[in-house]
């Protein structure tokens, strides 16, 4: 999916990011909207109770079901907690596991994706069929089975979906890893008699690698979806606790009576993810920008 | 860019050489497909072997099943348990080489023929919600891209909170707008057409999302290629532009999305399935995972597998003829 999003990467950029760069970057009205929700995540992940005075456990069975309403703007739950209190301290939880996640593909990612780019031929044939071989299969057979194996769990689910993003995250740092190699700038570097080793920690690596951090910042909001999806299908997070995805598990139980158990977590991933995306483009876009001068 | 006839000319006019060309990338295509098939089964039989527990309650349905010590001997000798974890990789191996895929652990009925009846359902969901997103994501495309930044803006913004949204969240969404609220279908799966239109909806407006991005980047590249110019000089209408010229570039990349896009449905119809409790691979898939089911998760993998690599290779095939570029490109 990120492969999609990411489109053509920046092919090597080489400057550092410009000022002017930033400025086109913070004119664009999507990516000031996209900023302001993190930063309200952020915030909300670091320090829940400035935007919250609840807690987010606190059970009140008298005021089960409520409805939206000015005391509590997203009603409440079975148990009479406060909802828009739990998504408010759920924010921690779904984005430690979607950096977590993006992580661990990313790194799996890259030593498949090292493997293939630089080992030769036969590490090149050997990345390509495993990337092959995790392609094929659907990613969420790969986290199912992956969690059957190590329990359910918030560790497990988070490095099940490492492990399913994994495969399309090492295409691309191969794909880039093979641009970088044939430039003009490493025979450059070849011709001036500079051993292997140093080409590939000096000009090959970094060209390469420049691209990770919009990769990542693209991947984090899909990792946070499917980390959600696992805990709907209460592979996740275990309920009790504020976490989007297994809020929303709960909430699928009552869903005939009351809505917002189901619409407002949902509202948070989806606004959370789509922000990630914009900023990831936003940021793919201003690097391809600099490539082309 | 040329034109329909040219593409047909390069299509009737096939040399000796440029067939055996062909013939050759066909044969790299099965083989490479039949040794990734190859690799799966060897990954799916060892990751499951890893699961803790006791195969033989697997077999028995759980540890508190009542089977006597001569039983369990009986049942692990004619599982092959009793066998060291090689030698059952090759018998293993071997019964998938001639496509027997064993019988159920927790159904004790065959694989293949009870694979294939979900795999039907799951098609049925997985076309139709390919055919809707396409049309959707085609549609938003031609209507909003090249136009004002207002138009523009709301088709991207649309596409990009579509791709956003987690397919049991829209699902739960469907049901309390068209099920709970409005009454117009029912909240689960019925037989027959009217109880495929929410599964399809959920699957099918992510999607919608993820094409209409790709369509739209490589539509505005389009527009600004020379040959819109000179059919705008030639006095073609806008929308004959869009539809003869244009299009073609916006469904590259759709297409070569649509095989992925396959692969991921997949991945969708577990959640499809189990909220709208529809029969299908995806539900098939997760319970026989959760009761370690090894015959039925095998068949599902190899098939989803196989559905995987077939799609590949046909949209490749599609790329071939829609852009005779990509021949020329491939082949260097």
């Amino acid at each position: 999916m990120t492969e999609i999003l990411a489109g053509r990467l920046s092919h090597a950029p080489e400057a550092a990011p410009g000022i002017r760069g930033w400025r086109r970057l913070l004119s664009n009205a999507g990516v000031i909207i996209a900023l302001g929700i993190l930063a309200l995540i952020l915030t909300a992940a670091l320090a829940p109770q400035l935007i919250t005075s609840a807690q987010p456990d606190a059970v009140a069975p008298a005021e089960a079901f409520q409805a939206p309403s000015v005391t509590h703007f997203f009603g409440t739950d079975e148990s009479g907690r406060d909802v828009y209190t739990r998504v408010i301290f759920g924010a921690g939880n779904s984005l430690l596991i979607g950096i977590a996640a993006t992580v661990v593909g990313l790194g799996l990612a890259l030593v498949l994706g090292l493997l293939g780019g630089l080992a030769g031929r036969i590490g090149d044939f050997v990345s390509t069929r495993i990337v092959e071989v995790m392609f094929a299969l659907p990613g969420l057979l790969l986290a199912l089975v992956f969690i059957a194996i190590a329990g359910p769990g918030v560790v497990t689910s988070t490095v099940a979906v490492g492990l399913s993003t994994a495969p399309g995250y090492a295409r691309i740092i191969r794909s880039q890893l093979r641009s970088v190699r044939n430039a003009s700038y490493i025979e450059a570097a070849t011709v001036l008699g500079h051993s292997q080793l140093r080409i590939t920690l000096q000009h090959i690596l970094p060209g390469a690698l420049a691209p990770i951090f919009v990769l990542g910042t693209l991947g984090v909001g899909q990792a946070i979806v499917w980390a959600s999806s696992l805990g709907f299908l209460g592979l996740g997070v275990a309920p009790p606790a504020a976490e989007w995805g297994a809020m929303l598990s709960s909430g699928r139980t009552y869903i005939d009576v009351a809505w917002w158990l189901t619409v407002f977590p949902g509202l948070a991933i989806v606004a959370t993810a789509a922000s990630f995306t914009v900023l990831g483009r936003a940021l793919n876009a201003r690097a391809r920008q600099e490539v082309r001068g | 860019m040329t034109d329909s006839s040219d593409i047909a000319t390069d299509w009737r006019t096939t040399t000796p050489a440029s067939r055996l060309r062909l013939l050759g990338w066909v044969a790299r295509r099965v083989g490479g497909g039949a040794f990734v098939l190859w690799m799966v089964a060897t990954v799916i039989f060892f990751a499951l072997r890893l699961i803790p527990g006791d195969l033989i309650d697997a077999i028995l349905g759980g540890p508190g099943s009542q089977a006597s010590a001569e039983a369990v001997a009986q049942i692990r000798t004619d599982y092959g348990l009793d066998q060291p974890l090689i030698v059952q990789y090759f018998l293993a191996m071997s019964k998938l080489a001639v496509a027997d895929f064993g019988t159920s652990y927790a159904l004790k009925v065959a694989v293949a023929p009870y694979v294939l009846t979900q795999l039907w359902s799951t098609l049925v969901l997985t076309i139709a919600s390919l055919v809707v997103a396409w049309v959707f994501a085609l549609g938003l495309t031609l209507a909003t891209s090249g136009r004002g930044g207002a138009a523009r803006s709301v088709g991207s913004g649309l596409e990009l909170l579509a791709a956003a949204v987690p397919h049991f969240w829209l699902a739960s969404l469907l049901i309390i707008l068209l099920s709970n609220t409005l009454h117009w279908l029912p909240p689960i799966s019925v037989p027959g057409p009217l109880g495929l239109v929410l599964p399809v909806l959920t699957l099918a407006l992510p999607l919608t999302g993820f094409l209409g991005q790709i369509m739209r980047e490589s539509l505005s590249n389009a527009y600004e290629q020379p040959f819109v110019l000179s059919a705008r000089a030639r006095g073609e209408s806008e929308w004959g532009v869009r539809f003869r010229h244009v299009v073609r570039h916006a469904a590259l990349p759709g297409i070569s999305l649509s095989g992925w896009a396959f692969g991921s449905l997949l991945s969708g119809a577990v959640v499809v399935e189990t909220i709208f409790a529809r029969p299908g691979l995806g539900r098939t898939l997760l319970s026989a995972v959760t009761i370690r089911d090894i015959p039925v998760v095998t068949a599902v993998a190899l098939l989803s597998a196989l559905t995987f690599i077939l799609m590949t290779i046909a949209t490749d095939a599609i790329d071939r003829i829609v852009d005779p570029r990509v021949k020329e490109v491939k082949a260097q």
